[in-house]
């Protein structure tokens, strides 16, 4: 995966198959700091200590389909590699947190890519999930609460034409503001 | 500072939507899910999603749920859409590119058609 927006698309699905019903992504780009910062957090089942260790490590995995799980393991490595890191907090029954740093202006730093497309992906097709999803751009910010939205839809899903429209505006429109 | 765009904006979009609804009659709804694991993302999961999510909004298709399914176990096949109509027996696609994404809702969602030659038997 080249784009971390993909990559936050991958770690969003895990808080999901953690049964999460509110999750939090934040992005933040810096330029005084250089500073590019991923944050995921859910409230999902969490893991214990063990496996919260063992995550970054590519040989183990909470999967039951397939032995390996890279995504977290080389992103970590991508972090470290542009003057980052990548840090994970879990408890067993109330969640887990993500956060990821890059220096943004590194020369290896992997593009952010398609943020829109990774927020419209999960809102829709995870329409029961709270979905708390922000951009930060210096003093720019954009901020989407998935229960106001879905308060004001009533019993219209979010899969109808008009609301998939609206969504794809709000974040194409948010997010490419800066 | 702007956040979301404005909540007159999400009800007019409410009102659009139920006007149309209005006129929608029951005819079988229809359910996408297409495979986000990490297989699937890797493979382009979230263009077939935006080829799918496009698609609906452009020709204004009706009474369509999209969801999102795990590694369902054949990450060889990945993007995965698998389609369920009404009470019919559940198609799954392999191979799922933005194009063959735009053939399966118009053929198969629109018009009834299964698009066989992407079909994984099962």
């Amino acid at each position: 995966m080249r784009e971390l927006s993909l990559h936050l698309l991958d770690i969003a699905e895990n808080s999901i198959a953690a049964r999460a019903t509110t999750i939090k992504i934040m992005v933040e780009e810096n330029t005084v700091l250089d500073l590019l910062r991923l944050t995921v957090e859910d409230n999902g089942i969490g893991m214990d200590k063990e496996m919260a260790a063992k995550v970054t490590d590519p040989f183990v995995t909470s999967r039951t389909t397939r032995k390996v799980g890279l995504g977290i393991p080389l992103l970590k490595e991508a972090a470290e590699a542009c003057n980052g890191s990548l840090e994970l907090w879990s408890e067993k029954g109330s969640g887990t947190r993500i956060n990821i740093e890059f220096q943004r202006s590194h020369i290896d730093r992997m593009p952010l890519g398609n943020l829109a497309d990774t927020y419209r992906s999960l809102v829709i097709s995870s329409p029961e999930v709270n979905w708390l999803l922000g951009y930060r751009f210096d003093d720019y910010e954009f901020f989407y609460d998935q229960k106001v939205v879905r308060d004001e839809l009533g019993d219209i899903p979010f899969s109808d034409p008009f609301v998939i429209g609206y969504i794809r505006q709000t974040f194409e429109e948010g997010l490419n503001a800066n | 500072m702007p956040t979301i765009k404005s909540l007159d904006d999400l009800k007019k979009v409410r009102e659009e939507a139920l006007q149309k609804r209005k006129i929608q009659t029951e005819s079988g709804k229809a359910r996408v899910i297409v495979g986000m694991g990490t297989c699937g993302i890797a493979a382009g999961a979230r263009d077939t999603m935006k080829a799918i999510l496009d698609t609906i909004e452009k020709d204004n298709i009706q009474d369509v749920t999209i969801t999102q399914t795990g590694c369902i176990g054949m990450c060889e096949k990945e993007p995965i859409v698998q389609i369920e109509i009404g009470d019919q027996p559940k198609v799954t696609y392999g191979k799922v590119t933005p194009d063959v994404a735009r053939s399966i809702i118009k053929e198969h969602i629109v018009a009834g058609k299964v698009v066989s030659n992407h079909v994984i038997p099962l």
